[in-house]
């Protein structure tokens, strides 16, 4: 240990300091005052940029991993990569309280690992497995925690959404925000202009944030949007240009921005990024820019080299400190993706979960499952709850009646019965489906159950 | 029957989890290809997605107004239904729109009332509902509401819907229901390329706004010897794709594959005679064959992927119970999707495959 202190270079010896002030690009203010804007510097101390750095560092592993799960068909349906875009979830959760509501796209995976949810319940919810933060029925696209809403789908609903969000925070008067984001893409969506009108009108504490990654998909900004400056979208609604690849800067405005809303109703905020990887795991992302692009981003304005590198010229970081980050980020991903993997299926009876709550009829349906009871927790699905938020939740445990009448109401099918006493997912159900018939039609070449 | 002990459970579990993959890709159905009529000339093996292609390039060749545009339809859509079409026709004719299904339909309903043979794609049919009240409030009430002054016939709406095996909510939805509660729209699904591509062309010379949802999971998968020229199939015609005396099985879109299937299961197996029958159009629906089937079979089941709940079979079951009482031998039923939103990984259960399709034949066959 002495012999690796001594021998590291004299500078990383040196220049090792508590905190620093960092500059960054001037923001672009629309509709207000030069003197009334955000600050163009901003101190970090060492522990934060330990924190900054193994926050993004994590989440740009944890998207790596994602990809090559994905190509495995470990991962299956749809998969939107958050990675390049680390600064812009970081900057800002560190800039707000666990109080503060945020919700956002589809590209959804970086805010919920920076909004408490572990990498391994954010991977297992990919896999599908019962260990996910939304027990393996949401996917990628709709992760939910605590102050997080998701996780949408459904391209621009989520921003109305944030609207009411915010009309919650000023109505409960705690001191709290909204933070509803959107791409450049959704930014054509109507009902973000509702919200705007909404928002304004009411004197809203809602930040709109546009993380704009200069394509909607596979369409250039200049190509889908008349205007391309979006923080000036919303006309009345005074709005800031950011540098969404700068952690620190995106930090500051939102400290700034918060302390605004809570004064003047809404603000829009542009977060200018990137993002490496295609709009989805389908998109092989080049054939709408160049890989050349893609790859000059990333040597001259990646989030986290960028940052890194500022740490240590600044003597927050050594050089060590982050290599030790990087190994451990490597070995929590690895842990927590055999964890996320070894976690089971959800069950079958589950498919009837949390549709309505107190159930319909309970008559009983062949074909359907119309007369099942929904909204029944289990145990393990209480015990997170109670780690996240032990205030806001009031869990119904699971009696032996509802597990009796679940049963009872499954399909009817002596399949279905037998899988669901052996207590095993989805898979073993098929297995089980194909088997049965098989024996039944053995003269009919059927391959998949 | 088998038991299955806790250990063989268990086991199975295991094999289960890192068997998940190949299970999982296996497609719930097999596609059944149809021949073309003769008449109808010389044929290519095209896929759906270039059948649809070919209609979209003939009507864009022979009517000048034509326009098609969506989000992303200028490159060739996510699809690729409409690729190479922006370079032979031009920018002003083959174009995208931003990201708003909801303009991108009130936009289409203006062109065509002034003229433009439109074609808008909205990306997904999970999008469509941005876009309800444009179609539902002014698309297809515009000519009532008029009194015949003007007209969107000229527009038609395409969209990719159904199950695709990992779409999970937003990717996989039937919405056909909601439109066929809609008077003054029409609303057809396509079972295989031969079917898309007369059918559109059907709906782009329609006087009526047509919506075709296109079960996006056939796109590639269901490929056949397809007319290379023009030609049109009636909407408003259901198909016999089988005769039967025992039972007849009326679905749509993908699920006809899978009923085709278990058509030929139960006859092979059980020696039941099922008739199975496409609707093809949901809006207007034929009617007449249908009960004509009915009565002859006296027995009847209905089958889709969307949530069974007034799904467009409820429709359809009611009109058979009024229409065909007294020449049914057993209560019409219905064989779909769950009562849930369209589920990621609790697809397979949800689904109306054919293994529950078989097990409603044995039960109505024994009513």
């Amino acid at each position: 240990m002495l012999r690796r202190v001594l021998s590291a270079p004299l500078r990383s010896l040196n220049r090792f300091a508590s905190s620093a002030s960092f500059d960054f690009n001037p923001v672009l203010l629309h509709d207000i005052a030069p003197a009334d804007g955000p600050p163009s510097s901003g101190t970090v101390t060492s522990e934060e940029a330990i924190k900054y750095y193994t926050q993004m560092q994590t989440i740009r592993r944890m998207e790596l991993k994602a990809d090559q799960l994905y190509k495995q068909k470990v991962i299956r349906g749809f998969c939107h990569l958050y990675d390049g875009q680390e600064a812009c979830c970081v900057g800002m959760e560190n800039a707000i309280e666990g109080t503060d509501d945020v919700i956002t796209s589809y590209r959804a995976h970086g805010w919920t690992y920076v909004r408490g949810i572990p990498v391994k319940e954010v991977l297992a919810e990919l896999f599908g497995r019962d260990l996910g933060c939304a027990r393996g029925r949401g996917g990628s696209m709709h992760m939910y925690a605590d102050g997080f809403y998701g996780g949408n789908g459904i391209v621009g609903a989520q921003v109305p959404l944030g609207a009411g969000l915010a009309w919650n925070q000023k109505y409960t008067n705690n001191g709290g925000i909204s933070i509803s984001i959107y791409g450049d893409g959704a930014a054509s969506q109507g009902q973000i202009f509702e919200a705007y009108n909404l928002s304004k009108l009411w004197k809203l504490p809602a930040i709109f944030v546009c993380e704009n990654n200069q394509y909607g998909m596979g369409t250039s900004v200049d190509r889908h949007s008349a205007s391309t400056e979006f923080y000036k979208r919303a006309g009345y609604i005074p709005g800031i240009l950011v540098d969404g690849m700068d952690v620190v800067a995106v930090r500051e405005a939102t400290k700034w921005a918060k302390k605004f809303v809570l004064e003047n109703g809404p603000l829009l905020i542009e977060l200018k990024t990137y993002r490496y990887h295609g709009h989805s795991m389908s998109d092989p992302g080049t054939s709408y820019r160049t890989r050349d692009e893609v790859q000059s981003m990333k040597k001259t304005l990646d989030p986290i080299t960028g940052f890194r590198k500022r740490c240590i010229d600044a003597g927050l970081l050594t050089a060590d400190q982050v290599k030790s980050i990087d190994k451990e980020v490597k070995k929590l991903i690895e842990a927590e993706t055999g964890e996320a993997l070894s976690s089971p299926e959800p069950s079958m009876d589950g498919i009837a979960h949390n549709i309505v709550k107190g159930g319909f009829s309970k008559k009983k349906s062949i074909f359907s499952l119309n007369g099942v009871i929904a909204s029944l927790s289990f145990s393990s699905h209480l015990e997170r709850k109670k780690r996240h938020s032990p205030n806001r939740y009031r869990p119904r445990s699971l009696s032996k009646s509802d597990l009796a009448t679940l049963t009872a109401h499954m399909s009817t099918t002596s399949t279905c019965k037998r899988a669901s006493r052996a207590s095993s997912g989805v898979t073993s159900y098929l297995l089980n489906q194909q088997k049965i018939c098989e024996s039944q039609f053995p003269s009919t070449h059927l391959r998949n159950p | 029957m088998i038991g299955v002990t806790r250990k063989t459970a268990r086991a199975m579990l295991s094999r289960g989890v890192n068997a998940t993959a190949s299970v999982r890709t296996h497609m719930h159905f097999k596609f059944q290809p149809d021949d073309a009529p003769a008449e109808l000339g010389a044929t290519e093996k095209t896929n759906m997605c270039n059948a649809i292609k070919s209609a979209i390039d003939i009507q864009l060749a022979r009517d000048e107004s034509t326009i098609v545009f969506g989000e992303d339809v200028k490159f060739g859509g996510v699809f690729r239904c409409t690729d190479g079409l922006m370079d032979k026709y031009g920018s002003d004719r083959v174009f995208n729109s931003p990201l708003c299904e909801q303009g991108i339909a009130g936009f289409g309903i203006g062109a065509a009332v002034a003229g433009a043979c439109t074609i808008a794609e909205i990306q997904f049919a999970d999008y469509i509902f941005p876009a309800f009240d444009q179609i539902v409030n002014e698309a297809a009430k515009y000519r009532y509401r008029s009194g015949n002054e003007f007209d969107c016939g000229k527009l038609t709406i395409r969209s990719p819907c159904a199950a695709v095996g990992h779409g999970a909510h937003y990717h996989s939805q039937s919405p056909e229901a909601y439109f066929a509660h809609t008077p003054g729209l029409k609303v057809c699904v396509p079972r295989s390329p031969i079917q898309a591509k007369g059918l559109l062309l059907s709906a782009f010379e329609d006087d009526n706004p047509c919506i075709v949802f296109e079960p996006k999971i056939l796109y590639r998968a269901a490929e056949e010897q397809v007319p290379v020229g023009h030609y049109k199939i009636p909407l408003g015609k259901a198909d016999v794709l089988r005769e039967g005396t025992d039972m007849t099985m009326l679905s749509w879109g993908t699920q006809i594959h899978v009923v085709r299937e278990v058509a030929s299961i139960v006859e092979e197996e059980l020696g039941i005679s099922i008739e199975v029958i496409d609707l093809v159009s949901i809006l207007p629906w034929d009617r007449e064959t249908v009960c004509n089937s009915v009565s002859k079979t006296g027995r009847c089941i209905i089958t889709h992927e969307a949530p069974i709940t007034c799904g467009f079979g409820a429709e359809l079951q009611a009109t058979i119970t009024s229409e065909c009482f007294f020449d049914l031998e057993a209560p019409p039923q219905r064989v779909c999707g769950l009562d849930t939103p369209f589920p990621h990984v609790h697809e397979p259960l949800y689904m109306p495959t054919k293994w529950k399709l078989i097990q409603a034949v044995k039960e109505v066959m024994d009513a």
